[in-house]
């Protein structure tokens, strides 16, 4: 009998963190300023979350990963072309908006019912992998609510280590100051939401491209609609902060005189 | 008329964390306004302690789950207790403070009770009668200001964003709230904290300056060489001096997983910005770190910000930091250090 997981990651795009972000009104609710014309990658959590899925997967035989993934059509093809070099999953593709604006209840609603299409899916095996936040709505809420909706009752935020273990899963998940809160659950299916994990950023692979192309570009092609907007949020005001400080440039000081300066800035209350 | 629950746990010693005294300070100002009641929800192994320094909130309700099974941050646990103390105090609006514990599981509760949820709240009040929140998208770089009219809402309020409260305590008796869990509430144990030792930690969350090393230190100096080790004394030996939390960038951090030669004590723990924290600390230092977009929305709550660096047209310089000392950082923080020391000596 096969002892392997069944690894569901949740993970959607984002634009490029060095574009600049500029907030207009949509007609739906609050966008931004050339969204489709941002260039896009793969949410930095979600990517670690694939990324370690594909180790523990490699790990346990018999184990496999897929990626349901809530975006523009031709924006996840784009970046599908990147991340299939990456790792071997199976692409899930939802045709919606990925903007940060939309509200993590319709998106986990989404999200949870494209999982439970997916054919076979084993729910005793099943481990339901994304990121603890995204870099958009930064809601660090869509996968509890998507946990809540396939009946998962052994949840995890803030993961950077999963290993197995004699009893089941040993989870090592942020907690405050610095530190990691150990756990053991007893085994699937269990929801982790990645922080930052402790792998790097696997290298492209040729033949893991060519693989999962096979897969990647009819799953794009049946991609469902999946209308996501604001649901019940009301904005009230969307906007770029607008603190700018005036800079004072220190050239030429020794760093004798600097040290005292900052010195005497530290320890003032 | 709202009904506002501020939900919090109780720590190991049976006491109230900062962030949850927050919670409090928030739930009691939003019900004045809103002319609403108030109730608080406690949950831990003993809220005895928690209880009593709360009681003098005004809240009209004080409920709690206690027990050894809601002593760990479990999410089954957690969500049940926290399920039935909102269900039991009929709350239309819930407060609970943004730390790892209560951020896990109240996303997951709301939905159980039919609710909505906005997190990393930043401000809470009350314009038109009716509660708003303001929160950031976008990691800190777009800041909205929202409502919902759905019932119940749930605000998970970030730490720091809001005055403690601090008022009388009092003895008081709590409401029992019965939970009864199901033996899969207990497929996951809590088997203990993993930290560094003590002198080895350098993620201070109640510091007042936050110091972040960047990449710059690791690249190769005026001689031509990189000194890591050099680096890595001067940055520990600062540390010991100040006090401060260490931060640090993406690529700083990356460096680790590509194999390269990185200063030791560094993890992605450390990192500060886009795909790392957003750390609270009235002052913050930059060295060696070139001030970009990216690693800068990570200092959207450091009040007071200075930086060193060679670059005189660094990020830094344009708008996001109040002075940039152009100079190196090697030998500013040397000085630095011992006068740190020398002060401490006195």
């Amino acid at each position: 009998m096969s002892t392997g997981y069944q690894i569901v990651v949740c993970g959607s795009i984002v634009p490029d963190p060095l574009q600049s972000l500029e907030p207009i009104a949509g007609p739906t609710g609050p966008a931004l300023k050339n969204e489709l014309m941002l260039p896009a990658v793969i949410d930095p959590w979600a990517g670690h979350a694939l990324y370690e899925a594909a180790n523990l997967a490699a790990k346990n035989p018999g184990s496999k990963v897929w990626l349901v993934s809530l975006g523009p059509k031709a924006k996840l093809q784009q970046v599908m072309m990147a991340v299939g070099q990456k790792v071997p999953f199976e692409l899930v593709a939802l045709d919606g908006p990925a903007g940060g604006f939309t509200d993590a209840h319709e998106v986990a609603a989404k999200l949870a019912d494209a999982i439970k299409a997916i054919p076979g899916l084993d729910r005793s095996k099943l481990l339901v992998f994304g990121g603890w936040e995204s870099a958009s709505r930064g809601a660090g809420a869509t996968l509890q609510l998507v946990g809540e909706r396939l009946e998962i009752c052994d949840q995890f935020q803030g993961v950077d280590q999963v290993s197995a273990v004699e009893g089941g899963l040993e989870i090592l998940e942020r907690v405050e100051g610095g530190k990691h809160q150990v756990s053991v659950c007893a085994g699937p299916p269990a929801v982790l939401g990645w922080a930052t994990g402790s792998l790097g950023e696997p290298r492209n692979n040729p033949q893991v491209g060519m693989a999962n192309m096979r897969t990647i570009m009819p799953a794009l092609q049946r991609a469902t609609a999946a209308a996501v907007g604001i649901g019940g949020i009301q904005y009230q005001s969307v906007a770029l902060p607008t603190q700018q400080r005036v800079t004072r440039i220190v050239k030429d000081v020794p760093a004798d005189e600097i040290a005292r300066e900052l010195v005497e800035w530290i320890s003032q209350d | 008329m709202e009904t506002i629950l501020v939900l919090a746990y109780t720590e190991s010693d049976g006491s109230l964390a900062k962030a949850g005294l927050e919670a409090v300070g928030a739930g009691v100002e939003l019900a004045k306004a809103l002319g609403g009641k108030l109730a608080v929800g406690l949950f831990g192994a003993d809220v005895q302690s928690a209880a009593q320094a709360v009681a003098g909130c005004g809240a009209e309700k004080l409920l709690s789950v206690t027990g050894p099974d809601f002593a760990s941050a479990r999410y089954a646990t957690d969500a049940a207790a926290a399920e039935a103390l909102c269900k039991a105090a009929g709350a239309t609006l819930v407060i609970g403070a943004a730390g790892s514990r209560m951020a896990r599981v109240l996303p997951g509760v709301t939905h159980r009770l039919g609710g909505q949820v906005d997190t990393h709240v930043s401000c809470v009040a009350v314009e038109g009668g009716k509660p708003v929140a303001a929160r950031w998208f976008y990691r800190q770089r777009i800041e909205a200001k929202l409502a919902r009219q759905h019932r119940p809402w749930v605000l998970l309020l970030d730490p720091g964003s809001h005055a403690p409260w601090k008022g009388e305590g009092a003895k008081v008796a709590f409401t029992a709230v019965p939970v009864t869990l199901s033996e899969g509430a207990k497929r996951t144990r809590v088997t203990g904290v993993k930290a560094p030792q003590a002198d080895q930690q350098t993620i201070r969350p109640d510091a007042k300056l936050l110091f972040v090393a960047g990449a710059g230190w690791t690249k190769k100096q005026a001689d031509g060489q990189p000194h890591m080790a050099e680096a890595e004394k001067q940055i520990l030996g600062f540390l010991r001096a100040s006090q401060a939390s260490l931060g640090t960038s993406k690529s700083l951090a990356d460096l680790a997983g590509e194999g390269q030669a990185v200063l030791g004590f560094m993890s992605h723990l450390n990192q500060v910005g886009q795909t790392g924290s957003t750390p609270r600390h009235p002052k913050g230092l930059a060295t060696c770190c070139h001030g970009e977009e990216p690693h800068v929305v990570g200092w959207r709550f450091i009040n007071e910000r200075r930086a060193v660096n060679l670059d005189p047209n660094c990020g830094w310089a344009r708008g996001k930091a109040d002075v940039l000392y152009v100079a190196d950082a090697f030998a500013v923080m040397s000085k630095m250090t011992e006068l740190l020391e020398k002060n401490a000596g006195k």
